[in-house]
């Protein structure tokens, strides 16, 4: 998608993290967890992004797979293994769920969208059975994730500075370091594999899959691999997810999708999209700015169970957004536009 | 070189919509050849086409190029033995994608993709060069997005595409159709010239009765899913768009081709 935009996106950038800045002074526990969520789920945002912009395919497999990452993490985590092979486990689930909706669509010739949708219901049984009910807790276990060796080593920082502990400028410290640790590993290896030979005849199979196909390249093996690799990003993202929140629920991946576009829009309208690289860290920074906009909307009042009308809502209006634009510019163009001789008044 | 033997291509088997767009034709190209195709709308000349590209199967007959049966392959597989230009200029072309992008996806038809990076230095100086020839200023332009370019740009981008990894067989579906006159002209002189410095095997459709005469050393008129005309040498060279007609009504007796045939 091109946008002109009059606004450099380094200003936005800059706008925006001295707005967090400042509501972090305010409301420090609020905004980290924000921040934590929006890292987190930004993983899946660039799954959702792989899917949604790259392969043009709106691929609803994600709100199973999410849940299925951290089903696979909490079942192995309350069993004992460790939370990282916990976590890459969940990975190369969500690589299996991707490659289903794929074989699905491609093979099977079934449309994306009910594919997708095929896949996430077999999911739901699939995550009763993994957890074996449909919450499972992390808690009462006193069990580690991938946040615990982290927040061992910033203990000492709480006991140095008691009273920062206290008003909670440390909280989340930990979720916020893995999850930008994440976020730059993942975004390095999508840019470079994304540049690759492969890659490259992945997106153009995204773009024009008749082009692609004259040059020799299996369309329906680029699909399957673009679902899996998407899916296993959402897999993995679920995984940490459950691990922040310590608890799977069945129903954790419900909206995930709405959720994932909220994002990857609000990223690419805020902070553009002039490259791929530039688009990667816009729609991660979408994702973050999706949960500093909820966490305050439910603070300054919204009823919680409001919320995904008005995610809906959100969503709907960010999606015409190019439209309206469109319209907003020729009815400006129509009244600049000066009569002409002979033409009739108004 | 290519060889197609009865081919039969029927749409919509067994329901009212039923047509038979190839009747079982017949085809033999040489090594080099240069075959211009023409015939009216619905006369089988793309289809055979895609049939040889193999962007459908074939009811009945085959199809080999370079003594190779090629009948049963996929559209991609087949992609290493075939460059091809489509009439929708959108359709040779990514439109998100850069140039070079475009350019390098093209240079590696038919090849095995690994995870090399997609575009190296050394093939971007080549690709500067060979848009330079081009002459439409698409050289200082080697990361702008193809979405930007003219259709005539893009046309002959295709084109180059088409012709980067040198094919075995280059299939030009009414590649100028789309394009104004004078970027048609220019499309059309670009091909000639690759076609003739690459010595390509090329089948060229057209609707333009004055460029199938034009160019290529063979002409085949198609009628009703058969190839009614087919002349080559010297016979081709005197050819003139009057007697052509004159023909066609003769072996169709129809006299359609004067409505559905451009004189251009």
């Amino acid at each position: 998608m091109k946008r002109k935009s009059t606004i450099p996106s380094i200003t936005v950038k800059f706008v925006a993290l001295a707005a967090l800045v400042i509501l972090w002074t305010q409301m420090p526990t609020i905004i980290s967890g924000a921040v934590s969520l929006g890292l987190l789920w930004g993983i899946m945002v660039l799954g959702v992004f792989i899917t949604y912009r790259v392969l043009d395919i709106a691929d609803l497999t994600v709100e199973g797979t999410i849940t299925f990452g951290a089903s696979i993490a909490a079942q192995m985590i309350t069993s004992g293994q460790s939370p990282a092979l916990a976590t890459a486990a969940a990975f190369g689930g969500g690589l299996l769920a991707g490659l289903v909706t794929g074989i699905l669509h491609t093979k099977l010739r079934i449309p994306a969208l009910l594919s997708g949708i095929l896949t996430l219901t077999g999911l739901y049984s699939i995550n009763l059975r993994v957890m074996g009910r449909p919450n499972m807790p992390l808690l009462p276990f006193k069990v580690s994730s991938v946040f615990t060796p982290l927040n061992d080593a910033l203990e000492p920082l709480s006991r140095t500075f008691p009273e920062l502990a206290k008003k909670g400028y440390l909280s989340g410290l930990s979720s916020v370091i893995v999850g930008v640790g994440c976020l730059i590993v993942i975004g390095i290896l999508l840019y470079w594999f994304f540049g690759t030979e492969i890659g490259s005849a992945v997106r153009a199979t995204g773009n024009n899959p008749n082009m692609i196909r004259a040059q020799g390249v299996n369309t329906s093996v680029m699909i399957i691999l673009g679902l899996m690799i998407s899916n296993g990003l959402v897999g993995f993202a679920g995984a940490l997810i459950a691990q922040y929140q310590t608890f799977s629920d069945i129903n954790m991946g419900q909206g995930s999708i709405v959720i994932g576009l909220a994002s990857l829009i609000i990223g690419e309208v805020l902070f553009g999209t002039r490259s791929f690289r530039n688009t990667l860290i816009s729609v991660i920074l979408g994702a973050v700015t999706y949960r500093v906009i909820i966490a305050l909307v439910i603070k300054f009042g919204l009823n919680a169970n409001d919320l995904k009308l008005f995610v809906a809502a959100t969503v709907t209006f960010a999606l015409t957004l190019p439209q309206m634009q469109t319209y907003a510019r020729t009815v400006i163009k129509s009244l600049k536009r000066p009569r002409k001789a002979g033409e009739p008044n108004a | 070189m290519l060889d197609a033997k009865d081919v039969v291509k029927i749409f919509n088997h067994g329901t009212i919509n039923e047509k038979t767009a190839l009747r079982g034709v017949s085809l033999h190209l040489k090594e080099g050849e240069f075959v211009s195709v023409i015939g009216g709308n619905g006369a089988g000349k793309s289809t055979l086409l895609s049939a040889i590209a193999g962007v459908y199967g074939v009811d009945s007959g085959n199809i080999s190029i370079d003594d190779r049966d090629v009948t049963r392959l996929p559209e991609h597989r087949r992609a290493k033995y075939i460059g091809r230009v489509f009439q929708d200029p959108m359709m040779g072309t990514a439109a998100n994608m850069e140039i070079e992008e475009n350019l390098a996806l093209a240079a590696r038809r038919g090849q095995l993709r690994g995870l090399k990076w997609g575009v190296t230095a050394s093939e971007r100086a080549e690709y500067r060069d060979k848009l330079r020839r081009l002459d439409l200023g698409l050289e200082n332009r080697l990361t702008s997005k193809v979405g930007l370019l003219s259709g005539g740009q893009r046309q002959a981008l295709t084109l180059l595409m088409a012709t980067l990894r040198k094919p075995k067989l280059l299939l030009l579906d009414e590649h100028t159709a789309a394009l104004d006159p004078k970027t048609a002209a220019k499309v059309l002189e670009l091909s000639e010239e690759l076609i003739h410095e690459n010595n390509l095997t090329t089948m060229m459709v057209t609707h333009n009765m004055r460029d199938a005469i034009a160019h290529g050393d063979r002409l085949i008129m198609m009628y009703d899913g058969k190839i009614i005309i087919d002349v080559e040498g010297e016979t081709k060279r005197n050819l003139t768009a009057k007697q052509l007609l004159d023909k066609f009504e003769e072996l169709s007796g129809s006299s359609e081709a004067d409505g559905n045939l451009l004189l251009g």
